[in-house]
């Protein structure tokens, strides 16, 4: 099957979702509405003649200023039967900025989406434990973000002074042994 | 006595494994719950090493952002580099030169052949059997030697440019590769001769942290993981980038999915390297190394800036101003390192600079597997399956 074909069979099979089609060398990038993101992949990953059970990668793109939508979180699939590559792009408004989770779907989507929280701030509905997995826990801000400084204030880590506290109060410290 | 016909009182005990720990290779904690010697529960907690790369190449033109690369896993700094130049290159719409293709190629396997026999000595040292160890670091260092003869630096090379390879390669360097290649076959034999039949390393590798094909599947493994499952999937085959179509290899697959047969993968894939170095050194074409129609992101030969005044500006806007305008669009390149799939995700918004530059890193995607592996398994086993998934934090954390 020709890529476009592909392309076909997702706007006949959801014309309302489809918002537009893009190929750049020979890569195609379906960009879709969120709201039916699970069902949508779902049915890529179970459709006999498509069968695209191998997820490669989840990643949000900020495109801060750039587009209408703030958000894009990018799915990269594979067919391993067929060979097909697609890569799916679902545009996530700032506010309220959330989408479905497609770890039903692909099990492997677990910590993409993780980090993907964890670097844009985007909420994935309904995974089971959507926590930061890269920055620390008590971290503020969302890395990747465009309005995120590269470079930093040069504050100290909150609980640097205590750590240095204790190394002191254990200097003195001999054994009694 | 009659505390004895009471139920004996058990109580879950939590164990935090690393980050600093010598089996967990690199800054790696995992708190594992215990019921005795059964884990219950197995919480991977990452982020050790986080230097955020990705934000990194954000403010960076593509030129620069290419030792970021090396960064990411550090064992295997060439492959990294030939991944991000290959994505770069795809993005702009040009591509190397047969020669330099080829060296290329060899050195990615060179870089499979040291980290794959770094990672048959860790293993088998988490596992007890530490004469591997001695063995095949004699070995790698006997290729970073070469490393360093190509190009001068022994981990982080940095060696392919966008557009090729910085230098060509001296009969010298070719010599000695071939050499090795006609001499680490034996040595291959070697390792196996002291685990392979070995009773232990079968006991605590046989039937250890299996997983299905279609399980393997699901959870996007890749590299000797997924095929030591028995799914035929390499990218050098799927999608060949360099001269992978040219010569001529098997890809080796498991059936059982245990960490015996992801061990036997990695091995046989050695040999399998080797078999492509020697084809490549056969068939090494003549011609330049960079790219001749790029004069516009990849810096000139050193000997033409001295000499001449064209070259001179170039290099000088080049590292002043950075390198052309990328063109608009979105790429997504994976090659096949030897952890397994190393995807680059480059948006290009029509600058210098990435827009955005994702790395999709496998060891990223294996350590999420980790709990899959060790939960219901023997304390003893959560080391042989942190192993088998061969990982490198630096990559993994970016």
């Amino acid at each position: 099957m020709e890529p476009l074909e592909i392309t076909e069979r997702i706007k006949e099979k959801f014309p309302e979702e489809v918002m537009d089609v893009i190929e750049f060398r020979e890569q195609l990038s379906v960009v879709i509405k969120k709201e039916r993101i699970v069902e949508i992949c779902r049915w890529l990953h179970d459709e006999p003649i498509l069968g695209f059970n191998y997820l490669k990668d989840i990643c949000g793109v900020d495109y801060l200023g750039k587009k209408p939508v703030r958000f894009e979180v990018v799915y990269t699939l594979y067919s391993m039967r067929y060979r097909y590559m697609l890569r799916l792009k679902a545009a996530v408004g700032e506010d309220e900025a959330s989408i479905d989770s497609v770890v039903p779907v692909w099990i492997g989507a677990n910590w993409h989406e993780r980090e993907c929280y964890d670097m844009y701030g985007i909420r994935f509905t309904g995974h089971p434990d959507l926590s930061r997995v890269l920055m620390p826990e008590d971290w503020e801000g969302h890395p990747l973000r465009k309005d995120y400084p590269e470079r930093g204030p040069e504050t100290q880590w909150q609980g640097f002074q205590e750590v240095l506290d204790k190394a002191q109060k254990f200097k003195g410290f001999s054994w009694q042994g | 006595m009659a505390g004895i016909e009471q139920p004996l009182q058990t109580k879950e005990l939590t164990v935090s494994m690393g980050p600093q720990h010598p089996s967990t290779h690199g800054v790696l904690r995992l708190v594992l719950e215990l019921d005795g010697e059964t884990v219950v529960k197995c919480t991977p907690h990452v982020g050790y090493l986080h230097r955020g790369v990705e934000k990194l190449a954000e403010g960076m033109t593509y030129l620069q952002a290419l030792p970021l690369s090396d960064r990411l896993d550090y064992i295997s700094s060439m492959s990294n580099n030939v991944g991000y130049c290959l994505a770069v290159e795809r993005l702009f719409g040009i591509e190397a030169p047969d020669r330099a293709k080829f060296i290329r190629t060899i050195v990615c396997e060179m870089t499979r052949i040291s980290s794959h026999i770094i990672w048959v000595a860790t293993h088998a040292l988490d596992l007890g059997a530490m004469t591997v160890f001695l063995y095949s670091f004699r070995e790698r260092e006997w290729l970073l030697d070469l490393f360093e003869m190509l190009c001068g630096a022994r981990m982080t090379v940095s060696y392919p440019r966008i557009g090729g390879v910085r230098n060509d390669v001296s009969q010298e360097f070719v010599d000695g590769l071939y050499k090795f290649t006609e001499e680490f076959p034996e040595r291959i034999e070697e390792y196996e001769t002291l685990i392979d039949q070995n009773r232990i390393w079968l006991g605590r590798t046989k039937g250890i942290g299996v997983i299905s094909a279609e399980e393997a599947i699901n959870w996007g493994l890749s590299g000797p993981v997924l095929r030591g499952s028995g799914v035929d999937y390499d990218i050098r085959k799927r999608f060949p980038y360099d001269a992978y179509d040219k010569v001529d290899f098997d890809v080796p697959v498991g059936k059982n999915g245990d960490v015996y047969d992801r061990y036997r993968c990695r091995m046989e894939e050695l040999r399998q390297s080797i078999r492509i170095i020697k084809q490549c050194i056969e068939r090494l074409p003549r011609g330049p190394v960079m790219t001749p129609d790029a004069p516009k992101f990849t810096l000139p030969p050193k000997e033409r800036v001295l000499a001449d005044m064209e070259s001179l500006i170039h290099h000088f806007v080049l590292i002043t101003k950075g390198p052309m305008a990328a063109p608009e669009g979105e790429i997504y390149v994976a090659t096949e390192v030897p952890k397994g799939e190393l995807g680059y995700y480059i948006v290009s918004d029509g600058t210098g600079k990435p827009y955005r530059m994702r790395v999709r890193a496998p060891s990223f995607v294996h350590v999420s597997l980790l709990p899959r592996l060790c939960e219901g398994g023997m304390v003893a086993d959560v080391v042989a399956n942190i192993g088998t998934i061969d990982i490198v934090l630096g990559e993994c954390d970016r």
